[in-house]
């Protein structure tokens, strides 16, 4: 239904609203299918950060959607005609729940029966992802890493000197209005902090781990920064710090499969860490959702400030050009603008 | 029984929805919500796929024996953090793309690159 009212709605604002709400409804669907570590992470990534981002992206783009300038046919009969044959294809699955479905044959009776004397870790997803397909997690990390460095390449801005005496009186009011939600999120923070770490540390017996750890963690210092402004987040939470973390996060778990390399074992085999092999198991564990952890929350942090760096200095940019216009860099983005305003012209004409 | 294959065909519906929106819209903030409800119903799919019938969530405790399959819920739950890394760095071209272009509407953006090529 969500998904139907987003096809059909043209102001961005609601479609990103309707994406939380759908968000938070597959969550709670995941817990209906007895999967609590993938509705933990869809709740914090499906409701939270990723509606968050998408604000934060309308702002920069605009919130309405231009009309459709020509029938949807032609989209509708392929769409149509790739659901039908879908669900043709669907009439050979086993049925839904069913225990002798292909898919439970396999690996995972193994990793079922016998996951807690190999590994020691009563919850199986936290064993399979940080033990079994280590090196499969490994590269995920390594995507969301580059990910970053992607986002970060794309939208970081040089570092310069701006007016803060005008900001200050704008933060000021913005702080009166909003006392209420300031003081209770203040107040909310640390325990968001703290139930981050909880998540982090216990996602060995409990749903929970390095991933959804990650985005709870990043979701906090995401929330000081739009109490606080910018400018005071990027005082507190320094840019280079939160860059090195990142980095630090994917070498730490790198490292644990040298280490293990080095003595004379497989790649992220984590039984020779430690005299006992399992005892091994847990270090390893924990060595890795820690570095997993850590690069999450830090691209989740890079992402999200350079998306409101990058509008902030949109919006100054707007507030020079409308004041004075002698400086180089407003006389290029104003060339910039008229060549545009042409462009626009141009269309025009060619519409006529 | 047909009916105890519900859970695909909501999978296919949510998924024809996602795809209608990317191929349909123009807007490209428009099209990557697309790709998002087009990526939750390959979630939905995978764990679906893992449920077994009275079984629980797979976490080890006395006196359970059955458990849902693990191994989609490890897929997914990595799935979803990288999801929305690559949704970022997607509305991150967007952005840079309004800012190049001044509008996210992909068939003006096509006009402009029209006139562009024309002109040189």
């Amino acid at each position: 239904m969500i998904a139907i009212a987003i096809v059909r709605t043209k102001d961005l604002l609601a479609v990103v609203m309707l994406t939380g709400i759908y968000g938070l409804l597959s969550a709670s669907f995941f817990v209906v299918l007895d999967a609590v570590d993938v509705a933990f992470t869809e709740a914090a990534v499906g409701a939270g950060i990723s509606g968050l981002l998408m604000l934060a992206a309308i702002t920069m783009t605009g919130r309405t959607e231009a009309p459709k300038r020509h029938k949807p046919l032609l989209a509708l009969l392929v769409v149509f005609v790739t659901g039908g044959m879908l669900i043709y294809g669907t009439l050979d699955m086993p049925y839904f729940g069913s225990f002798e479905a292909p898919v439970h044959q396999h690996v995972a009776p193994r990793y079922i029966n016998d996951s807690m004397q190999e590994v020691g870790v009563p919850n199986i997803v936290t064993s399979v992802l940080a033990s079994y397909r280590a090196f499969d997690t490994l590269g995920e990390v390594a995507v969301i890493f580059t990910a970053g460095i992607g986002v970060l390449s794309l939208l970081s801005l040089p570092q310069r000197r701006r007016s803060y005496r005008l900001d200050e009186s704008k933060k000021e009011l913005m702080h009166e209005q909003h006392m209420v939600v300031r003081i209770v999120s203040k107040t909310l923070i640390p325990f968001i902090l703290l139930f981050a770490l909880y998540v982090q540390f216990h996602g060995d017996f409990g749903p929970g781990g390095g991933f959804q750890a990650g985005v709870i963690f990043a979701a906090a210092i995401i929330l000081y920064a739009m109490l606080f402004g910018l400018d005071t987040a990027k005082r507190v939470f320094n840019q280079t710090l939160i860059q090195l973390i990142a980095a630090i996060g994917l070498l730490l778990y790198a490292s644990v499969g040298v280490v293990s390399l080095f003595s004379g074992v497989n790649y992220l085999d984590y039984n020779v860490l430690a005299d006992d092999p399992v005892a091994g198991q847990h270090l390893g564990i924990l060595l890795i959702e820690l570095g997993v952890g850590c690069t999450v929350a830090a691209v989740m942090i890079i992402i999200f400030f350079n998306f409101v760096g990058r509008r902030e200095a949109q919006q100054d940019a707007n507030e020079q050009n409308s004041t004075e216009l002698n400086n180089s860099h407003e006389l290029k983005s104003t060339e910039l603008k008229s060549t545009e305003l042409n462009n626009t012209k141009q269309n025009n004409r060619e519409g006529e | 029984m047909v009916l105890g294959l519900y859970n695909y065909w909501i999978v296919v519906l949510l998924m024809m929805i996602g795809f209608y929106i990317v191929i349909a819209h123009g807007n490209l903030i428009k099209k990557l919500v697309g790709l998002t409800i087009f990526q939750t119903s390959v979630f939905i799919f995978y764990i679906s796929m893992g449920n077994v019938e009275n079984g629980s969530a797979p976490i080890l405790a006395e006196g359970l024996s059955r458990y849902s399959n693990p191994l989609p819920h490890v897929l997914i739950l990595t799935a979803i953090v990288v999801g929305i890394a690559t949704t970022a760095l997607g509305l991150a071209l967007v952005v840079r793309i309004k800012e190049s272009y001044g509008s996210i509407e992909e068939d003006e953006i096509q006009i402009q690159d029209q006139l562009t090529e024309d002109k040189t």
